[in-house]
């Protein structure tokens, strides 16, 4: 009951195409665009910061057209495979569309989004970098991307997002519960099938797909993003409207050998401060 | 297999008494397979002389092969005079441009404007086909087999490897070899490295053992560093990678507009001293417009 129709998964996939990035990365990417030789790594770095354009570039790379025999994960991937202009260009004419408004009708805080979702991306990696077992970056990407169907929701369907915002705290349930109980689906749905859609690597659409249930222990990915938006949450680096904390499910914990508690004691006031700053310098919450 | 090249200059048609021998026009190969079917590599301006000599063949079928969108390799395609006779045919073969997501009528689409060129597609009498290729992907164009390979360039560009009866060629269009955008000691380095190896891998298997390499050597070595990122290899990059996938010929091409021949055959000259040639090696050669050689 919870899936959604092929018709509402075509339009809001139309929607995704249309939809503007964060506007920190929109203004670096005209800014670098404007020298010829621009560096490369930065390019980069401002592209793998940004849902939307993570998103958008994965798409492209992921189609049918290309037939790749293993999916692509990472933009570093894309660069090599399609070349820097290439991806340039793309990522460019993403830029045109405009910018994200930070104020939506939903009063959904996209920059706070932005932050929870680039703290997520880095614990994940670094989660992942600690236990082995998948591809760090890509678990920075499933992180990155894990609550892409909330901008989905505020963006295209905010007055239902702004109720399923409002009840969550008022009623004490989660906020998947209330957008089930708004909109008849939840943003692991809506993320997991835009990435199913556009063909994504199948433990990515997972990833989405179980970030809020037991299933997520099914694989190292899973339990990284799992985990990781745990701790974000806790932590505090920014909000996706979801300020309750869930205690990690048997099959997540067996992968770490600990509790949430323990596991954040593990990755350390530094590495958590490094994370930190480094979300707070893509997200720039503090913009107008 | 035989192959006639009517346009070995890179970026603008460089007509000029100091490029007379080497010639001006940009690139353009013609294909004739055992049967004489027709192929042509990219649509440069050479296409116009071309086709001017299949006016007496005609009805012309002719399986046509963009390696990418680039100006120097299809402004010469609204000059294919064949395409203005009924009873011909074309088939315009080429990649997608991920960019704007059109497919490779974009490269008639965009010329035919009546702003640059008095006839509409519309207006051609010729029937023209588009194939939008995938990387990767094989297709029959008579009885010679053609598979497109994504290489490294500023646009979407495909080498071809061509193979009909046991003899197999391989154009590069534009390319330059991959290189790292991190420094050692980067956090992404050595996951670059890894891609950049696997990529090489793919191209290098898909020219692996051709009896004749086409391939861009726009620059010296000299000139390269001022020049990176801009798509294009090296005489040396060129030789060392025919040793490499073990290619018979190598026919260096792409010549740079503003080098004369003597330059050109100097630098060349420069660039086989540095790469000696041993018994059962690849055969060194710089490709001039009208050359035809037969394997």
């Amino acid at each position: 009951m919870n899936e959604i129709s092929e018709e509402l998964n075509k339009k809001l996939g139309e929607a995704v195409e249309r939809m503007p990035a964060f506007p920190k990365s929109v203004q670096k990417i005209l800014e670098l665009t404007r020298d010829l030789n621009c560096s490369p790594k930065v390019l980069v770095q401002v592209i793998e910061n940004d849902p939307v354009i993570t998103m958008k570039i994965l798409r492209v790379l992921n189609s049918a057209y290309y037939r790749l025999p293993s999916k692509i994960t990472s933009i570093n991937h894309s660069v090599v495979f399609l070349g820097l202009n290439t991806v340039k260009n793309i990522a460019l004419s993403i830029a045109a569309i405009g910018i994200m408004p930070k104020k939506n009708a939903a009063g959904f805080d996209v920059g706070q989004y932005l932050l929870h979702s680039l703290s997520t991306a880095a614990i994940a990696k670094h989660l992942c970098g600690k236990i082995g077992g998948a591809d760090p970056m890509d678990c920075y990407v499933a992180g990155l991307l894990h609550d892409f169907g909330k901008v989905v929701f505020a963006q295209f369907m905010p007055e239902q997002f702004k109720t399923a915002l409002e009840k969550s705290p008022e009623l004490n349930i989660s906020l998947f519960t209330a957008e089930q109980a708004a909109i008849g689906t939840d943003h692991t749905v809506v993320g997991s099938m835009l990435a199913e859609k556009w063909q994504f690597p199948k433990p990515l659409i997972d990833s989405i797909r179980n970030h809020h249930s037991e299933k997520a222990g099914e694989t190292v990915m899973g339990a990284c993003v799992f985990a990781a938006n745990q701790i974000s949450k806790k932590m505090q680096y920014g909000s996706a409207g979801d300020t309750r904390i869930e205690s990690l499910p048997p099959a997540v914990a067996k992968h770490f050998g600990s509790s949430l508690e323990v596991l954040i004691d593990s990755i350390g006031d530094d590495e958590l401060g490094r994370i930190l700053e480094h979300a707070k310098q893509f997200s720039q919450v503090d913009a107008s | 297999m035989k192959i006639k090249f009517w346009g070995v200059r890179g970026s603008i048609p460089s007509p000029r008494a100091g490029t007379v021998r080497y010639g001006g026009n940009t690139t353009c190969i013609e294909i004739r397979t055992d049967n004489n079917e027709l192929i042509i590599l990219d649509g440069g301006t050479g296409i116009f002389p071309l086709s001017q000599t299949l006016l007496k063949e005609m009805p012309v079928t002719a399986n046509v092969f963009i390696t990418h969108s680039h100006w120097d390799h299809i402004h010469g395609l609204p000059f294919f005079i064949p395409n203005f006779i009924p009873g011909n045919k074309m088939r315009l073969h080429g990649a997608l441009d991920p960019v704007s997501g059109r497919g490779i009528e974009q490269v008639m689409d965009v010329q035919l404007q009546y702003s640059y060129f008095p006839v509409r597609e519309a207006e051609m009498k010729a029937s023209i086909e588009y194939v939008s290729l995938s990387p990767g992907e094989t297709v029959q164009a008579g009885s010679a087999t053609v598979t497109a390979t994504l290489l490294n360039h500023p646009v979407v560009n495909f080498g071809y490897r061509v193979e009909c009866n046991g003899k197999s060629l391989f154009f590069t269009g534009d390319h330059e070899p991959y290189s790292n955008i991190y420094s050692p000691g980067d956090e992404s380095y050595e996951e670059y490295r890894g891609l950049i190896e696997a990529q090489e891998r793919i191209v290098f298997d898909a020219m692996h053992g051709v009896d004749v390499l086409i391939a861009d050597s726009s620059y010296t070595i000299n000139e390269y560093p001022a020049k990176q990122g801009w798509g294009h290899g090296t005489f040396d990059s060129c030789m060392q990678m025919a040793d490499a996938v073990g290619a018979k010929i190598l026919y260096c091409t792409h010549h740079e507009p503003t080098r004369d021949d003597d330059v050109l055959e100097r630098e060349f000259a420069k660039a086989l001293e540095r790469h000696p040639r041993r018994k059962g090696m690849a055969d060194f050669r710089l490709a001039r417009e009208g050359i035809e050689i037969e394997f």
